[in-house]
């Protein structure tokens, strides 16, 4: 079909949709009164109908207890035939465990070979020299002397301030996640992009993989791999694979037409067509892809020691549980370095030109400079090691720690500031935090999944009024309402501040260009710390509770606020811009006339995106002893109670998908108003 | 003059809707506007009807919309044709299995894209070598006849650059040459030029004409120009939606116009551009100096036979004398008088 028979399809679907709204625009006011309303009546006179407040509980539906059950099914009893499924999961385990433990002995451990009785040979891991020469080499071929300097700096913080053992148990199991969670999700991207069918399976379950907390998956993880580095690794792979999916289908329909037709005209086969045409030209996307499974990786690592991963996030966390707020903080710096280095690396690589032309000579030195360099500097610092062992092994007196200097801020802070703090904690929970909580907890439910369902109505139809609906209802009827309510109140109040906060750095940035260079410095450093981390500073200042939970999730959740702002503002054609200032708009006319109106959709994107990782977040903050689902599904991983985590992860997963349905759905409605989609 | 069809459309129709297939059994070709727009039915290609001959140049000419694209992409399969046949070497391609289909366009056919579509990660020579990879040929002979071509195009010295690293106009030539690399039988070009600057877009005109001249393929080129396809083009067909309007010479569209369609797009264009020596000659009766062969355009011809005293011989590609041509002819045809003389299949 060419474009403009294309547009003419358009035209005439976009024709009947404006029919349909404009019978029943003046009818929607009326409908929401009337639900706002009964909603109202509801509240203030709860004693009316008691069942329609609060869900009863002999209505709940015993869900949790029925995972539990099957998911005990599966592992005692369910049987393949030749094997049992948990003798399959664990020969998948065995499997997994090789690379792993080669890894492991290469950069962490070294090998220890049984040569017959008695007799062992210890081969050493790779020296902190050899690991950091490779990869500052891997920085030069990809992004030049500066990334060199930059990533070669990184591993060289790891190894000055001690963390150098961990980093190297972290690292090697992030080098074995990332290519099997890449081959894994190019797959299934493959197989989505080549079958509608598939794609119609895998599009939810990627919506409900991406919107579960990892927490809830742990535990299921944990009874059918057995604790420890592998079964790590499964979760960890479970949690980086999905957007490597979706980067996958997506690189692949990006693929202009007239490069597939190509392809087609040159007789390609199915094979060849995928292989030699669309997939190489899909590179940049899919890039993109590997660079979110290396980050999601990362991310992980805190929360994968929980069920056996050693290295860093074993650090983390168990500084944390002691208080040493001190060695967390470098354990936490160190990951957050890691993860720089890492990222870098991967976007050098995704934005890396072809290599410009050369002639192809038949050396091999000369073919492959840098991979003869680092096997040669590989060898030399190996042999040198033999002798010197300071090449080998940093030397212990040259460490340095600054886990004291932070002890002491900590201490400093709390000391002088103590009331400062503790009088601004008070205030906002006193006049908002517990205010909205009780009312939200007041409010009855069945108004509320009558709204939830309505908006879906105005927004999307029928189809989605039932999805979101449902998904609301969800909730109560498997006796997680009230948890629910605590979590939208706590993720509600730290979006609307994250957005106050944000999208005004977003609008300053996008009108200034030197602002605009820093802060797009900072939000990308900001997006590269893994969550975690960002629990460490709050607990030291305003230890636990709703306020720490609510100042994590906002740090935690305030880049996207920034960078979609920034974006959506530059985005607008430059020409509306000019036709403002012709007309002769001052700046302030230009912004709020022109620039924000435009910018509008996607600066809601960027506040669903928001949502998105404030709910990620707020099932960590549980950590810090909130009350909402996190807590319930945090208890269910100490408990090792799959059903309740499942479905209290489902509820966190739902209350996600219902912000994240209406809002897209308004915002693709706005965007196609304005003509930008 | 003796030509063989090379490829034919028969009764070829492409409609998008639903129960495309169903609306045409029923109404067995014999489609109004209102009937298709009752249906919900878009006709994109209806009942087109044509020959290509061998060594030809054809041009499909028609503004955004008219189908001109989708009409070509039936002709290659790239879309598959509600109804009708496409004939070629006297098989109907739409009959082909999809083997036969990957052999045909392996070996037969070649096509050039209006925005070039290089792959990104291959150089200009594994670019223009790609098609020959495909089809199996080891790396020594495909590189060598990628060689080849790139020194036809005129790209030697650039082997090694990636696409990104050349104009548009240099990435044309690379598609140009990657489609010729396997000699196809075939040859289509969908908008070759539209999306190259108007200067250089003359100069790969000309290019291609040099290059038509050396190979002599069946060619079927898209364009919404009508300069342009006035200028290359041998035989011209005219799209509106969706509707062959007119198959011509440029001379006969410009002369005899079938719709005020067709007369809107040629009102402007300036005679010189379009009538050949060959059309507008006399039959030889001796007395000429000089010669021009048969399918000059006057515009280029005109200053010479203006200022010469007697007849300016026209000789065909072979040399042997055709017709001649005098001054009055000539500017009978500048000032815009309908009687030219002794018309003649331009070729």
């Amino acid at each position: 079909m060419s474009w403009s028979e294309r547009t003419l399809l358009v035209d005439a679907t976009t024709a009947v949709d404006e029919a349909r709204e404009h019978r029943q625009a003046p009818t929607w006011l009326i409908v929401w009164g009337v639900a706002l309303l009964v909603t109202a009546v509801l509240y203030f006179f709860h004693d009316l109908w008691p069942w329609a407040v609060t869900y009863p509980e002999a209505w709940y539906i015993p869900l949790r207890y029925w995972v539990s059950d099957f998911m005990k099914w599966l592992i005692n009893s369910f049987d393949l035939g030749l094997f049992t499924f948990k003798e399959f999961t664990r020969s998948i385990a065995w499997l997994l465990e090789w690379p792993l433990d080669l890894a492991g002995g290469l950069l962490a451990s070294g090998f220890e070979l049984e040569l017959g009785d008695e007799n062992e040979l210890y081969i050493p891991r790779l020296s902190w020299l050899a690991v950091t020469a490779v990869i500052a080499l891997i920085g030069y071929q990809t992004g030049g002397l500066k990334l060199s300097l930059l990533v070669g700096g990184c591993f060289l913080y790891l190894v000055i301030f001690g963390q150098w053992d961990s980093a190297m148990v972290t690292l090697s199991s992030i080098v074995i996640a990332v290519p099997i969670g890449v081959v894994l999700g190019v797959s299934v991207g493959i197989l989505g992009f080549r079958s509608p069918r598939a794609e119609r399976f895998i599009i939810p379950t990627l919506d409900l993989m991406q919107t579960v907390p990892v927490f809830a998956y742990l535990v299921p993880v944990l009874f059918l791999f057995g604790f420890g580095p592998v079964a790590a690794m499964v979760a960890t792979i479970i949690y980086a694979t999905p957007p490597m999916v979706r980067c996958a289908m997506l690189s692949l329909k990006q693929v202009p037409t007239e490069i597939v037709e190509f392809g087609h005209m040159v007789g390609c086969s199915r094979r060849q067509l995928l292989w030699k045409v669309q997939i190489p030209s899909a590179r940049p996307t899919l890039m993109v892809g590997v660079n979110q499974v290396i980050m999601l990786s990362l991310n992980m690592v805190i929360i994968a020691s929980m069920i056996g991963a050693g290295g860093l996030g074993f650090d983390v966390l168990s500084s944390l549980k002691r208080l040493r707020i001190g060695e967390g903080i470098e354990a936490g710096v160190a990951i957050t370095v890691l993860a720089i280095a890492l990222d870098r690396i991967s976007q050098g690589f995704a934005n890396r030109p072809p290599s410009e032309h050369r002639d192809a000579s038949e050396h091999f030195i000369a073919r492959y400079p840098y991979t003869t360099v680092a096997l040669a500097v590989v060898l030399l610092t190996s042999v040198a090691g033999a002798f010197f062992e300071g090449l080998h092994t940093y030397p212990e007196q040259l460490q340095l720690t600054t886990g004291q200097f932070w002890n002491d801020l900590v201490s400093w802070i709390n000391v002088n500031f103590f009331d400062e703090l503790e009088a601004v904690k008070s205030w906002l929970l006193l006049n908002v935090l517990i205010p909205v909580k009780r009312f939200l907890l007041a409010l009855p439910w069945i108004g509320v999944v009558g709204l939830v369902g309505l908006a879906g109505y105005q927004l999307g139809g029928w189809r989605l009024a039932v999805f979101t609906g449902s998904l609301a209802l969800f909730m109560a009827v498997t006796g997680n309402w009230e948890k629910s309510m605590i979590s939208v109140y706590l993720c509600g109040i730290s979006v609307i501040i994250a957005s106050l906060i944000g999208i005004p750095i977003g609008i300053y940035s996008a009108r200034h260009e030197r602002a605009h260079r820093v802060i797009q410095v900072i939000v990308d450093t900001l997006q590269t710390l893994p969550s975690f981390v960002y629990l460490i500073p709050v607990v030291m200042l305003f230890r636990v509770g709703d306020f720490s939970a609510m100042i994590a999730v906002i740090a935690y959740a305030l880049a996207p606020a920034i960078r979609y702002t920034d974006h959506g503002i530059r985005q607008i054609p430059p020409d509306l811009v000019e036709a403002g200032k012709a007309i002769g708009c001052s700046r302030r006319q230009l912004l709020w006339k022109v620039q924000l109106p435009i910018a509008l959709p996607e600066i809601m994107l960027g506040i669903n995106q928001v949502i998105m990782m404030a709910l990620a977040m707020l099932v960590i903050t549980a950590l810090v002893g909130t009350r909402d689902l996190g807590q319930e599904v945090y208890i269910a991983l100490t408990k090792a109670d799959t059903g309740r985590g499942i479905v209290a992860g489902l509820c966190v997963a739902f209350i996600a998908m219902i912000s994240d349905r209406l809002i897209s759905a308004w915002a693709q409605r706005k965007k196609k108003e304005l003509g930008l989609a | 003059m003796v030509s063989t069809a090379k490829i034919s459309c028969r009764d070829v129709w492409k409609l998008f809707g639903d129960d495309a297939k169903t609306f045409l059994a029923e109404h067995q070709g014999i489609v109004s506007t209102e009937s298709l727009k009752e249906a919900g039915l878009i006709g994109a290609v209806c009942n087109a009807n044509f020959d290509v001959y061998e060594g030809e140049i054809f041009i499909i000419m028609g503004l955004s919309g008219s189908g001109k694209s989708t009409l070509v992409r039936c002709m290659s399969r790239l879309i598959e044709p509600t109804a009708g046949k496409v004939m070629f070497e006297d098989k109907d391609l739409l009959q082909a299995s999809e083997q036969e289909l990957i052999e045909i366009r392996r070996h037969k056919m070649g096509m050039v894209f209006q925005h070039f579509a290089l792959l990104p990660h291959l150089t200009v020579l594994h670019n223009v070598a790609f098609p020959l990879e495909i089809q199996g040929v080891d790396r020594a002979s495909r590189e060598q006849r990628a060689r080849e071509i790139i020194e036809l195009v005129g790209l030697q010295g650039r082997e090694n650059y990636y696409p990104r690293e050349l104009s548009g106009g240099q990435q044309q030539r690379v598609g140009i040459a990657r489609s010729l690399a396997v000699e196809p039988d075939i040859w289509f070009l969908d908008e070759p030029f539209s999306a190259l600057d108007p200067l250089i877009r003359r100069e790969m005109q000309d290019e291609f004409l040099r290059l038509q001249n050396l190979l002599h393929k069946c060619i079927v080129f898209i364009t919404h120009d009508f300069d342009e396809a006035i200028r290359l083009a041998d035989r011209i067909a005219i799209m509106q939606d969706g509707h062959i309007i007119q198959i011509g010479t440029p001379e006969q569209l410009v002369l005899e116009p079938a719709t005020d369609y067709v007369a809107e797009f040629t009102r402007e264009i300036p005679r010189a551009k379009v009538f050949s020596a060959g059309s507008i000659m006399a039959p030889p009766t001796g007395n000429t100096v000089g010669n021009v062969t048969a399918n000059t355009k006057l515009e280029d011809l005109a200053e010479a036979v203006v200022n010469s005293e007697s007849d300016v011989a026209v000789v065909d590609d072979d040399g042997n004398i055709v017709g001649q041509l005098g001054r009055q002819a000539v500017l009978d045809v500048l000032v815009g008088k309908n009687t030219a003389g002794g018309r003649h299949n331009s070729r």
